[in-house]
């Protein structure tokens, strides 16, 4: 399996949790704690993150950056 | 805040695009808006068109896109965006310009304006955030709110008798020449955001060839409009929403 | 087209030679919509655009539409024009508010009919104070240019052009149906003689080397809203220091001033040889731009003359200016008519004439 890893701006997200529906490895959750806004805010609860970039995708305020272990060399962000 | 390109051996492969800004978005957390600032956004970075395009945000909760897309804007009156950017779009012919409306903006107090823009097939991409609710101003009725749905101004229920139908303005504007585009997307989910960024992706293209105006609406949510949390509003509106607007392309140019 | 010293001479109506006008003045852009006694504006230019190659010229589907496609292309940085008459001017009002509140330059070009309502098409002064006090919402104004002649229904082209640029506000060129629809001898500026200065806000397409450029009129915060408006009276006091524009006609001896704009102005000259011809030395103070208004002049004159007339094509607005200049040292009467009707000499000569007998007046 692909390995990969996000990480998320916790000062932005507004713990919205579509993300956490949007993930097919379930590897999502909010956090205890609260952020400067009062949100609880979304976090990987293990590692079978794959990088899918789902989470990403609909995230409304772009908190999200994702990483995936490389098959081959990529330098663009992927597109779709 | 800037990610790194590289953690423990992962390439970065999904991030926010340089188009927007840092400034955090001030929308209600799950709003559809943040989506589609980003997908925009996105497309335009990735077509390399920065230095070309020029959008006209709208009177809504959307007033202050020009605080997160990373491109020349104006802020158009209530309703008048397609006009603000059809005098954009005629003194910068090589220009890409896209206004961007709610549905009370462009559906309701900006009718007319829409019409005879499309009409003219100004060589403009009008995005139409549809989710049935004044945000702004706090959960009013919409010209496209469903019959039956409670607003803070119809608190019992859209009637027919009293308020009319929702308007399916986009079919309405496919009927006319000067659409070239018309189509009808939504960003609930994920595969839902990339046929909504296809569709942008091909609007912007369409521009250069001059062939008449691209309009997408994008049936949005309201969380907050809606009394809902953010995924049992992606849920409404995919049982409601979508059987009175469904979505798919409502006219395309042929390939 | 006649040619003498070297100069474009014609014979044409003011509608006409206003749009020739903002053809060689380097307009880039026209949007309007058809209201009669204008017209002719949208005519000219739709017939001889292609005389001026990438100039854009639009009829609209309203004014609302018409002006918002003027912030578009001002706010893109594009010489713009707009025309209309009163109640379409009416329509534009939110627009304009836009405008000052973005600092977006345009010509707009009000030529008067009476109203209110939707009136009649005959020439009237009645939107002396929409011009002139703001006309939309919020604290702000318009640079207002009143011509008197089709030479100035050209001439002022170029300034407003000038204006309007150079202070960032949208500027009004305020006529009436009689100076759009008669004919005069008119001699035509150059193509080209109004270069136009850098628009480094406009919108344009960023590229990497600046910040995006916005246009907008809305600043949530207050402090800032109240920044904007002090920006905007800052530029209104520079305004009223530096483009005042009034004329004086046989005043270095007058007993009585006359004050009129625009077309009454020139019956006001007819008046005034009547009144001469009977022993009363009449002057006439003209406002060439009624918003910067010519305050200073006419308090000046406040120390020469007995009285002053003002004469207007409605129910007395400017009056209230000249009111607020002689601040009470001289009387100050009006006279004139509505609703498109047009005063004529001897009524104004018969209100100089009234003014003379006043017995306060009576102590020499």
């Amino acid at each position: 399996m692909i390995r990969g890893t996000i990480v998320v701006d916790t000062q932005i997200c507004k713990g919205c949790e579509l993300c956490i529906t949007a993930c097919p490895q379930d590897c999502l959750e909010l956090s205890p704690g609260l952020n400067q806004k009062g949100y609880r805010y979304a976090q990987l609860k293990n590692d079978t993150c794959t990088g899918c970039v789902n989470c990403a995708i609909v995230c409304p305020d772009c908190a999200i950056t994702v990483y995936r272990q490389a098959k081959k060399p990529r330098s663009v962000a992927v597109t779709a | 805040m800037k990610e790194p390109d590289v953690i423990e051996g992962m390439e970065v492969v999904y991030r926010k695009p340089q188009t927007l800004t840092a400034t955090p978005m001030h929308y209600c957390p799950g709003c559809s808006h943040g989506v589609v600032h980003k997908i925009l956004m996105e497309v335009v970075d990735e077509m390399g068109i920065q230095d070309k395009t020029v959008g006209v945000a709208p009177v809504g909760c959307s007033v202050f896109a020009y605080d997160y897309m990373n491109v020349d804007m104006q802020e158009a009156a209530h309703g008048r965006a397609s006009a603000v950017a059809t005098g954009i779009r005629r003194v910068l012919p090589d220009t890409y310009v896209f206004a961007y409306q709610g549905d009370g903006d462009l559906a309701a107090i900006g009718t007319g304006e829409t019409v005879h823009t499309v009409n003219r097939g100004e060589n403009i991409l009008m995005v139409f955030i549809n989710n049935g609710i004044y945000g702004m101003t706090g959960g009013q009725m919409a010209p496209t709110s469903l019959l039956g749905m409670k607003t803070s101004t119809s608190p019992y229920g859209r009637e027919a008798a009293v308020n009319g139908y929702p308007l399916r303005i986009t079919e309405l504007l496919a009927q006319l020449p000067g659409a070239y585009y018309v189509t009808r997307q939504s960003v609930h989910t994920t595969a839902a955001v990339r046929k909504c960024k296809k569709a942008i992706e091909a609007s912007f293209r369409y521009q250069t060839e001059k062939r008449g105006t691209c309009f997408i609406e994008v049936v949005a949510n309201c969380p907050s409009g809606w009394k809902m949390t953010p995924n049992e509003a992606n849920d409404w509106l995919e049982k409601n929403m979508f059987p009175y607007y469904p979505i798919g392309d409502i006219k395309a140019p042929k390939q | 087209m006649a040619q003498s010293n070297g100069t474009d001479v014609r014979l044409m109506k003011g509608n006409e030679a206003l749009a020739e006008a903002a053809l060689r003045a380097g307009m880039q852009a026209y949007f309007g919509y058809p209201i009669t006694p204008q017209s002719e504006v949208m005519e000219y230019l739709t017939m001889h655009a292609p005389e001026h190659p990438g100039v854009v010229i639009l009829q609209a589907e309203s004014e609302l539409a018409a002006i918002n496609m003027v912030y578009g292309a001002a706010g893109a940085g594009a010489r713009v024009m707009i025309s209309s008459s009163s109640p379409g001017i009416s329509l534009m009002q939110e627009g304009l508010s836009y405008m000052t509140s973005a600092q977006l330059p345009a010509l707009v070009v009000n030529v008067q009919r009476g109203g209110p309502g939707l009136g009649t098409i005959q020439p009237s002064q009645g939107d002396y104070f929409q011009a002139v006090k703001g006309g939309g919402h919020g604290d702000y104004r318009l640079i207002v240019l009143a011509p008197a002649s089709v030479q100035e229904m050209v001439d002022f082209v170029f300034d407003a052009f000038r204006l309007t640029e150079k202070y960032r506000n949208p500027a009004m060129i305020l006529a009436d149906g009689a100076l759009g629809q008669m004919m005069e001898k008119v001699a035509l500026p150059p193509v080209g003689s109004l270069p136009r200065s850098a628009a480094p806000w406009a919108t344009v397409g960023k590229p990497a080397t600046r910040e995006r450029n916005i246009v907008t009129s809305l600043f949530i915060q207050p402090e800032r809203m109240e920044q904007i408006n002090l920006q905007l009276q800052a530029k209104y006091r520079t305004l009223e220091k530096e483009e005042v524009r009034c004329e004086q006609l046989q005043m270095e001896d007058a007993d009585f001033a006359l004050v009129a704009f625009g077309l009454t102005s020139r019956i006001c000259q007819k008046a005034m040889e009547l009144a001469r011809q009977k022993g009363i030395r009449v002057g006439l103070i003209r406002p060439i731009t009624l918003y910067p208004f010519p305050s200073a002049v006419i308090r000046k004159a406040a120390g020469q003359v007995e009285a002053f007339v003002t004469v207007e094509m409605n129910a007395g607005q400017m009056v209230e200016d000249v009111r607020l200049a002689v601040d009470g040292t001289r009387p100050v009467h009006f006279t004139g008519r509505m609703g498109g009707m047009i005063p004529t000499p001897e009524e104004i000569l018969a209100k100089i004439e009234a003014v003379v007998a006043e017995p306060s007046l009576q102590h020499a």
